[in-house]
């Protein structure tokens, strides 16, 4: 099986280059993940270098675009690929070596969006209660995994990774505002403000389109600007 | 060559639950903490647990700490230490409500109360019926945790060193322990981070067996550095091995799954757990699960055309229950067998899971080592919690939700015991000049430019090696030979060297440390696994099938140095209850 990989060390290449690697038939195995071929080749070409931790899509670490899609290798099935498999880093965010980015900039506007509960009132020496309805609306927020498959994806977010929060972190702002024990509301709304952090979303939604764990940012971000509306009037 | 250097109050090695519930508290009380995790908090493994953590908070059947000290001493085959386990039970209510203050979305009850299930080994009044202790949101509980603990630790400005590899800790000449070096391992570069007291939390080492459920990164780094250091590992031949890894595979099913009704097939279509326990049946503790699939399967009852595995059938639970309670598990069984575990069984076999030994500690997160013959005594500035630590809560077998239990309440012990100790201790002690002298040269030696093994062929050959010399059953033969091979791939990693001398996010060299760490923790495993003589929990030696308290109700210790074993007393006393003297354990 061949592959088609983007090779990149700041130590050694001038500059970034596409390898060639030829996977034998003789080590697929049915069901095989597009991570467990990279670790095949890695044990080849111990130069070769990715991210990769948990193998089964829960830790986040090996997002990469895949045939031109973000997506993890890890449960990316390699039946589901064309052939030559061509694998880059995720686009938009500096590439540190190979396939490994610099994720700064995406932890920042996550850190931006005060992704923790915030509720000041004294803490009850129990749970604070929420009925199960109250608890089901934090389903299809909370499982982020911080993969940064739909930021990368993003184009508002390739334009201004500085200024627009992104998908990801926007998921997070609206999983507090959501979450029935959080009381910072009005903080939050404010914390989104302006032409860029939240409103730079153009509703493209390749966000929904990539993301590995089936969440949908775009819809977040939805009910986020009708919070908004709804403050304004 | 000049070194960078930082100096803080306390440095974490590891930033899973353990390490994260350590910071925040330390943050919150203002020390100055670092933390340095060789990848983003957020990818450490906690945020593979699944099913819950314990804790008897009875929102909805009667539950108590003590009926929970009980199982977890009994789940221990009493080898778990009761000084701790009292502790840690009684604890246990107010570390869930913390997390649930700290936001973490727990599935709830009609009362609005937190969700609980059913787990294994779990038991009201002191054994009887079946009690429901596990607190759970969904399936994803660790996720859930260790993305909240991350959140508050955000919050509370705990300063990360994110993918920073940590080399080997330091110390002086009296002992007392003085930081660590690490590796950013972006750009290569060394650091030495000086602190008064230094916590690893590191956690545990599945990546020992070939099938596991565990991360990749999951390598003993921390077990390996306490052993480089001179201090002991404790317990280590206790290796839980989970009964329902999807087979031949290894991902993790939770054991939220039986807990939610699920049960176990046979080949014959038998539920065959009735047999082995016909009280507690799917719902007994991980070792008898596991043994007792095992044994179905060795004895020609397995499933499937090899018959190598058996089933776990859920699709009796419908459709909504496997959807609304387990989503998780219901999306990995699709995604890698193409199956809906809401309709088809699962096929599973036991997987290499957790590691109940460790470096062993007090129930403050002091590592204790014996001193000359005598009592043991807190090793000066070193602390270690959670999987990578063996306080002993576990003994020779972990109940299932009893480790995110001790993440959270021992991470929380060490940083208060922490604090305190920074009350008295204003100043840092005088750094040796050469003190970290031996991590440069353990980073020096993948300089070495040669031919020889490849690390990731060395790394399969001692994955293979600890499957087939320290699985689920061992022998006295079986361990020596396997103790001989890990002895000898230890010369052949000495003999080995990596082609990638690039400075730059450089993961041959990382994965060649790593497998420096894995080889000594693995030669820990399978020393002391050859020298205990007795079946005790998940250590089964089929040549001495029966538990000996007489000879063996004590706690291995294996030193590096001349693979020595010792041994030291379970602390049977509890705080202040009565203990529970080891009785036969039955399910």
């Amino acid at each position: 099986m061949k592959f088609s990989i983007y090779r990149y060390d700041p130590d050694r290449d001038a500059k970034p280059y596409m390898q060639d690697y030829e996977l034998p038939e003789a080590q697929i195995q049915p069901g095989m993940m597009l991570l467990d071929a990279l670790l095949l080749l890695k044990a080849d070409d111990e130069t070769l270098s990715f991210r990769r931790s948990c193998q089964e899509g829960v830790c986040g670490s090996d997002g990469m675009n895949i045939n031109g899609r973000n997506g993890l290798a890890c449960v990316t099935p390699l039946a589901s690929l064309n052939k030559p498999v061509e694998i880059r880093p995720l686009p938009g965010l500096p590439v540190i070596r190979d396939l490994v980015v610099d994720m700064e900039q995406f932890y920042q506007q996550y850190r931006n969006a005060k992704p923790y509960l915030i509720n000041d009132d004294p803490c009850p020496e129990v749970e604070r209660l929420q009925t199960p309805e109250q608890r089901d609306q934090l389903d299809g927020l909370y499982e982020c995994i911080l993969c940064a498959c739909c930021s990368t994806a993003c184009p508002s977010f390739w334009w201004n990774p500085d200024k627009f929060l992104g998908p990801a972190a926007l998921l997070q702002a609206w999983r507090f505002l959501a979450d029935s024990r959080d009381q910072a509301t009005e903080e939050r709304l404010n914390n989104l403000e302006g032409p860029f952090r939240l409103f730079r979303c153009h509703t493209i939604m390749n966000c929904v389109e990539v993301c590995p764990k089936n969440l949908n940012p775009t819809r977040a971000i939805g009910r986020i600007k009708e919070l908004m509306v709804k403050r304004s009037l | 060559m000049t070194m960078e250097k930082r100096s803080f109050d306390t440095l974490i090695v590891g930033a899973g639950g353990g390490g994260l519930r350590a910071a925040l508290q330390l943050s919150q009380a203002d020390a100055r903490v670092a933390v340095v995790s060789k990848v983003f908090p957020t990818r450490s493994h906690t945020v593979a647990a699944q099913g819950g953590v314990n804790a008897a908070l009875a929102n909805v059947s009667p539950d108590n700490w003590h009926w929970h000290m009980f199982d977890t001493v009994k789940g221990s085959d009493y080898l778990g230490d009761q000084d701790a386990i009292e502790y840690m039970c009684r604890a246990a209510p107010r570390a869930v409500y913390e997390l649930e203050h700290f936001g973490v979305p727990f599935s709830r009850l009609d009362s609005g109360k937190i969700y609980q299930r059913a787990f294994g080994g779990q038991s009201r009044n002191f054994g009887g019926e079946q009690a429901v202790r596990t607190c759970a949101a969904a399936d994803r509980t660790g996720h859930a945790i260790l993305h909240s603990l991350y959140q508050q630790n955000i919050r509370a400005r705990t300063h990360f060193f994110d993918e920073y590899f940590a080399v080997d800790l330091v110390q002086n000449q009296q002992g007392y322990f003085l930081g660590a070096v690490a590796m950013d391992i972006a750009s290569g570069e060394p650091i030495l981070i000086e602190a008064k007291t230094t916590i690893l939390a590191t956690g545990g080492v599945g990546q020992l067996f070939r099938t596991n459920t565990n991360a990749l990164v999951n390598t003993g780094d921390g077990m390996a550095m306490a052993l480089r250091a001179g201090i002991p590992l404790q317990d280590m031949e206790f290796f839980q091995f989970h009964p329902t890894g999807i087979a031949g595979k290894g991902m993790l099913i939770t054991e939220g799954a039986r807990g939610e009704g699920g049960y176990l097939l046979n080949g014959d279509g038998e539920r065959f757990m009735e047999r082995y326990a016909p009280n507690a049946r799917d719902l007994a503790s991980r070792d008898v699960v596991s043994r007792a699939i095992a044994t179905e399967v060795r004895e020609g009852r397995g499933v499937g055309p090899n018959g190598d595995h058996v089933l776990l059938k859920l699709d009796h639970l419908g459709s909504d229950i496997v959807k609304k309670r387990l989503p998780g598990i219901r999306d990995m069984v699709m995604t890698f067998l193409h199956i809906d575990p809401a309709e088809t069984p699962i096929p599973v076999y036991p997987t290499a899971h957790y590691t109940m030994g460790g470096i062993p500690t007090n129930r403050h997160g002091q590592v204790v080592v014996p001193v000359q013959q005598g009592a043991e005594e807190p090793v000066p500035g070193l602390y270690a919690v959670g999987e990578c630590a063996c306080v002993s809560v576990h003994g020779a077998n972990r109940l299932g939700g009893n480790s995110l239990l001790d993440i959270l309440v021992f991470g929380r012990a060490a940083a208060n015991h922490v604090i305190r100790h920074l009350k008295e201790q204003r100043y840092h002690q005088p750094l040796p000049e050469d003190a970290s002298e031996p991590a440069m040269q353990r980073l020096a030696r993948w300089n070495r430019e040669g031919k020889g093994e490849s690390i990731a062929g060395l790394r399969i050959a001692l994955a293979k090696t600890m499957e087939e010399h320290c699985g689920v059953f061992r022998n006295q033969d079986v361990l020596r030979e396997g103790q001989e091979k890990v002895l000898a791939l230890r010369e052949r990693l000495a003999e080995a060297y990596i082609d990638d001398h690039s400075q730059v996010f450089n993961t041959a060299r990382i994965e060649a440390m790593e497998l420096e760490n894995l080889v000594d923790t693995a030669l820990a495993t399978v020393s002391s696994a050859l020298a205990r003589e007795e079946s005790r929990g998940a250590h089964s030696r089929i040549d001495f099938p029966e538990r000996d308290d007489q000879h063996w109700l004590k706690h291995s210790l294996f030193s590096l140095e001349d693979l020595k074993m010792d041994y030291k007393p379970v602390r049977i006393k509890p705080l202040t209850v009565e203990s529970f003297p080891p009785k036969k354990r039955t399910y």
